[in-house]
């Protein structure tokens, strides 16, 4: 389970749960993201920030501080998969 | 007959980017009447669209929209015109739902919320050219069956194929009248429904609609319930109540409409759409390039310059063409007025003068246009707003404030009416707030006068650079505050989320993108073009009257065997001085003397109200140079070097001390005198109250900056 915020560009996986009290999940919602449904972080901004994501055929771009709260199940088969944290 | 004697209104609808206006422009032909909803800064476009057997009908293109939750402005016009809300406009008799052909799930989730208005709808699928490239094949007929038999109308609006079609569509929805077939809710759900339903009928004694009902019990924030007159303790008793059943049939209320609607869409488009690949393919390609790291910026700066370059340079040739032919009429017009002299005045500086006041503004605003229409023509706005978000996040702006603000460099005419491409209203009106503070073009010869007569001469050519940057300057350090606070602390707009669609590349239609620019300056004419010659004749008014021949004849008598156009400069001077504008200027002199403004300047600050660069040829006017005095004129910058106050506390001490000529700076880089930005200000916010505010606040700003300067560099130095 990691945030969509966290995600590597290139990552995709599933949706596992959003906000619906945000305006911004509700929108997502109205543009057909719902549970379940993969989810592609396709780049960042060149500052970083806001994010491309692609999902349902479609790019849309929303903020970091708004992605912190979508919640993605990054698939088994994504060839692109963040390093473990050394301890 | 004429579409309003029928009286029969059809409105079109749709998500953005769908090709809905290039749609609308083919059915009406660009006969087309442009306004704006009263009360809120929503365009409302309508035109007469033929039907192909002679009918006409008066189409209505609505904003384009993603849902019908009524979280923005835009949202709320369309449900409320759908709905027949809207004071001025009847229920349409039929909606034309524009679709992506490329994306018929996601398109038809808004098509799926109208169904319960419970009107003849019309499906177009769009761009369906771009769809048979993409290899999917779109089984028209079993969509149609499946919507209950409404017509399903495959175009290219782009190309202007299938339009006649969507002509015979319209006419047979009119006959035919065949609705979408509304959702079937879960019953828990169609149950919390009909407990809304009844709760707003035993409360306000008559039932609502469908479709208000569902907004009432699915939307976070509606304004529906409002608009039925259903109080607050009552209304929330019962919505509460309602929103636990639907949890109890397993939805959180939140999500249960989007969740429910593509449910039955998927299973409604089972079948019908075949084929089909990467739909994201060529435009990502794309886009590796330009939303890449480091090429992405480089070629965003590159488009940018360009537009600035077009708008900055580029509208000085018609714009001198404009001024040309100005002057042109000025000398033809007046000798037809010799033995006239105030009405051959009032014709030349004043109405003539008033004309060419505004019409002066239209290069730089049809440059502009043209490039915001390719821009979001061709889905690049998108990807600028994507690449610039970041810088613009923190203030409350978003990522579609830079094309304004940038603009607002040039002139912020333009610049204000850009931010009509920002969604968020919030965003929107704080853009608009700060754009006057850039430094605009007519600013730049102020600047030119200081620095050529007093920075060069005494600091050399280097800290005449420096000057002119730091006020470029200045007005930026002061936006970007101004739009902090505005959206944090004063602004109660809901803002909206910066939910963005990068959508498809797409080559821009010429005649969408000619008839932008031609709409936006035909509207600037007419609203605020009429204010700005109406500025101008009042000034105009102000510097003239009243005009004693007295004061003439004195000083013709007393200069024997002066050169007459010195002459001429001195009784221009005295009647200047002696005029409404010359005694409200002295009178308010003492209110600029903290900035180290004598009355000349301050009449030149006052008279510069319909346009800042004016304050150059009114100086040239009060320090008896004579009319038509330029930034570069030498022996302007000689005479003002040469004034000395005559009277007060700094009798003797130059005027223009290094103090005062920075104060003056610093006063017109930040004030608002400016009447065409102040009467955009009002067009584009929909009423005076934000353009009087940005005036006041401006003004005061500036005033306070200029004291502050003059008086600490008086004393430094």
């Amino acid at each position: 389970m990691t945030p969509l915020s966290q995600l590597l560009p290139g990552q995709y996986g599933k949706l596992t749960s959003l906000n619906p009290e945000r305006s911004v999940d509700q929108r997502l919602m109205a543009l057909g993201l719902l549970p379940g449904m993969v989810l592609k972080l396709v780049r960042k901004a060149p500052l970083g920030d806001p994010l491309a994501i692609e999902f349902a055929g479609q790019v849309v771009s929303l903020r970091l501080t708004e992605a912190q709260t979508i919640i993605i199940d990054v698939a088994a088969d994504c060839p692109i998969q963040r390093p473990r944290p050394q301890a | 007959m004429s579409a309003a004697e029928q009286g029969l209104t059809v409105a079109l609808v749709g998500n953005p980017n769908t090709g809905k206006s290039t749609l609308f422009n083919a059915l009406t032909g660009l006969r087309q009447r442009v306004g704006n909803y009263p009360g809120v800064t929503v365009a409302r476009k309508s035109g007469q669209c033929d039907c192909g057997d002679g009918t006409k009908v008066e189409l209505i293109d609505l904003p384009g929209l993603y849902s019908l939750s009524a979280a923005s402005p835009d949202e709320q016009v369309v449900i409320d015109a759908l709905s027949g809300h809207l004071a001025e406009d009847r229920r349409p008799d039929a909606v034309v739902v524009v679709i992506d052909a490329t994306n018929l799930l996601r398109n038809l989730f808004l098509a799926s919320q109208l169904s319960e208005l419970d009107l003849p709808v019309v499906l177009v699928l769009n761009q369906a050219d771009v769809a048979t490239e993409q290899g999917l094949k779109i089984n028209t007929e079993l969509l149609s069956r499946r919507l209950g038999g409404i017509p399903v109308v495959l175009t290219s609006a782009w190309k202007g194929e299938g339009i006649a079609a969507v002509r015979r569509a319209i006419g047979e929805a009119l006959r035919a009248r065949v609705r979408m077939p509304a959702v079937e809710w879960p019953s828990l759900v169609a149950e919390a429904l009909a407990d809304v339903a009844a709760g707003v009928a035993a409360d306000i004694g008559r039932a609502p609609g469908r479709a208000d009902v569902e907004r009432l019990l699915f939307d976070s924030t509606s304004s529906v319930g409002q608009r039925l007159g259903w109080a607050a303790p009552r209304r929330d008793v019962v919505i509460r109540a309602a929103r636990d059943k639907v949890r109890r049939a397993g939805y959180n209320p939140l999500a249960a409409e989007p969740l429910i609607h593509y449910e039955r869409l998927r299973k409604l488009l089972e079948g019908v759409v075949q084929g089909g690949g990467n739909r994201t393919g060529g435009s990502a390609a794309v886009d590796q390039v330009l939303l890449h790291r480091v090429l992405g910026p480089v070629v965003f700066a590159g488009i940018m310059l360009g537009m600035f370059a077009a708008v900055f340079w580029l509208a000085k040739f018609p714009m001198q063409w404009i001024s040309g032919g100005v002057d042109a009429l000025k000398l033809g017009v007046a000798p037809l007025l010799d033995g006239m002299p105030m009405l051959q005045s009032l014709v030349t500086d004043g109405m003539i003068g008033g004309v060419g006041a505004f019409l002066a503004f239209l290069p730089q605003i049809l440059i502009l246009f043209l490039f915001v229409s390719i821009l979001e023509d061709s889905g690049y706005m998108a990807r600028a707003a994507f690449i610039m978000d970041r810088l613009f996040s923190w203030c409350g702006l978003n990522g579609k404030s830079f094309v304004p603000l940038l603009s607002g460099f040039a002139c912020a005419i333009p610049g204000i009416l850009s931010t009509r491409t920002i969604e968020d209203p919030k965003a929107r009106l704080a853009t608009a707030f700060a754009v006057p503070f850039m430094s605009c073009s007519a600013r730049f010869p102020v600047y030119a006068l200081m620095c050529a007569a007093f920075i060069g001469p005494l600091y050399g050519p280097g800290w005449e650079s420096v000057v002119m940057v730091g006020m470029h300057c200045v007005g930026l350090l002061f936006a970007v505050p101004t739009a902090f606070v505005l959206t944090r602390f004063v602004l109660k707009v809901k803002p909206q989320p910066f939910v963005l669609e990068l959508p498809r590349y797409q080559m821009p239609k010429p005649r969408d993108v000619l008839w932008r620019m031609w709409q936006n300056a035909a509207e600037f004419v007419s609203r605020a073009g009429t204010v700005i010659f109406a500025i101008t004749i009042i000034v105009w008014a102000l510097s003239y009257f009243p005009r004693d021949p007295a004061v003439e004849q004195r000083i013709r008598a007393t200069s024997v065997g002066v050169a007459p156009e010195v002459v001429d400069a001195q009784v221009q001077s005295a009647y200047v001085e002696q005029s409404w504008m010359g005694r409200f200027g002295k009178s308010v002199q003492p209110i600029f003397d903290p900035c180290g403004f004598d009355w000349k300047i301050t009449v030149g600050v006052l008279a510069s109200f319909p346009a800042r660069e004016v304050i150059v040829s009114t100086l040239g006017v009060t320090y008896s140079v004579g009319e038509g005095a330029e930034a570069d004129s030498k022996h302007l910058q000689q005479v003002m070097r040469a004034a000395k106050w005559t009277e007060g506390p700094r009798v003797g001490t130059p005027i223009f001390s290094l103090a005062a000529i920075l104060a003056l700076m610093v006063f017109f880089a930040l004030c608002s005198q400016c009447g065409p930005t102040v009467a955009t200000l009002a067009q584009e916010t929909g009423g005076w109250k934000w353009a009087a505010i940005s005036f006041v606040y401006m003004t005061a700003l500036a005033w306070l900056m200029a004291v502050a300067v003059y008086q600490g560099v008086s004393r430094l130095a």
